[in-house]
């Protein structure tokens, strides 16, 4: 495997692990408070849906001329991936709360007993909630999918990364049968906006026009680079005084 | 309320978020490379610089 593929693989896995645990919260939520069986029902129906919409969406996006996709997927990457590291930067340096997964699942626990079921069969609220958050979620997934695969011409490799991803998710919470507080999410969303952040980067310049140095092997480069300067972000944070004195001019 | 106003609201926060100025940055960033490379001049410092810059101005922005 070349090192833009496997750059690729890991970048694909990361961001997909993300979404995976997310929606992986909800499903847990609901099948615990309320209805396993309607809430896999859920899961069920809104992977059918995903898997239509891949399969309209692929085509369309591989038939579209490679610099043109290039360009467009790169340019949503990067805005993808500075959200992505803005906020994880700035939950490390202590501006902004670091989620937690602990918290959420006691929310939607809670509005799920809160929620009268209808009837005794058919369990709308697990079905509808567990349907809502993996479609959501699953749609970030093939997002990611679709449009790195297609970048770098092996979508093959981009889904079989995310199956391994959605699989060790739902795996690690089938073992440990708890919320998911254990995962350093925040760590992982750094990752995530830097993989984002520097494919972005890559492809964009090459949709625009630009040629790189060294070709693929300037992602060796990006990747590093985005994760070091994002580093001293944090330290810079952290190091500020207050607030209001980062906002003023220096 | 349409649907197609819903639609596309929910496209413009899926794409550009709470940050509209980091997603006109990167814009801006890319006709730049293009306009630079289509010149013939080296044009793949562009986007680094864009996205450091960006990131640091939004950081700045959320610090305050």
């Amino acid at each position: 495997m070349s090192g833009p593929e496997v750059g690729l693989a890991i970048s694909v896995f990361l961001a997909c692990a993300v979404e995976a645990v997310e929606a992986l919260t909800i499903v847990m939520a609901v099948g615990v408070t309320r209805s396993w069986r309607w809430a896999l029902t859920g899961v069920a129906a809104a992977t059918a849906v995903l898997a239509v919409i891949v399969a309209a969406l692929g085509p369309a996006l591989t038939a579209l001329p490679i610099d043109t996709l290039r360009v467009i997927v790169g340019g949503l990457l990067l805005v993808f991936g500075l959200q992505w590291l803005r906020k994880a930067i700035l939950r490390y340096a202590g501006l902004k709360a670091l989620r937690d997964e602990d918290e959420e699942f006691a929310s939607e626990t809670d509005a799920a007993r809160a929620a009268t079921r209808a009837g005794t069969g058919f369990d709308a609220y697990s079905f509808t909630i567990a349907f809502k958050g993996v479609l959501l979620e699953g749609l970030e997934v093939v997002f990611i999918v679709v449009t790195f695969g297609a970048s770098q011409n092996d979508i093959g490799l981009a889904a079989a990364a995310a199956a391994v991803a959605v699989a060790a998710v739902v795996l690690a919470g089938v073992l440990v049968r708890a919320p998911l507080a254990r995962v350093p999410e925040n760590t992982m969303k750094f990752g995530v906006g830097v993989m984002l952040t520097s494919f972005g980067i890559f492809w964009g310049s090459e949709g625009a026009g630009a040629s790189w140095p060294g070709g693929d092997a300037a992602l060796l480069v990006i990747i590093p680079g985005v994760a070091l300067v994002s580093l001293a972000m944090v330290r810079w944070l952290r190091r500020a005084p207050t607030r209001r004195a980062l906002g003023e001019p220096a | 309320m349409s649907r197609i106003v819903r639609a596309a609201r929910a496209v413009w926060e899926f794409v550009v978020g709470d940050d509209p100025f980091t997603a006109l940055g990167v814009v801006v960033a890319l006709g730049a490379t293009a306009l630079i490379a289509g010149a013939g001049a080296p044009a793949w410092w562009v986007m680094p610089l864009a996205a450091v810059a960006l990131l640091g101005l939004s950081l700045r922005r959320a610090a305050r």
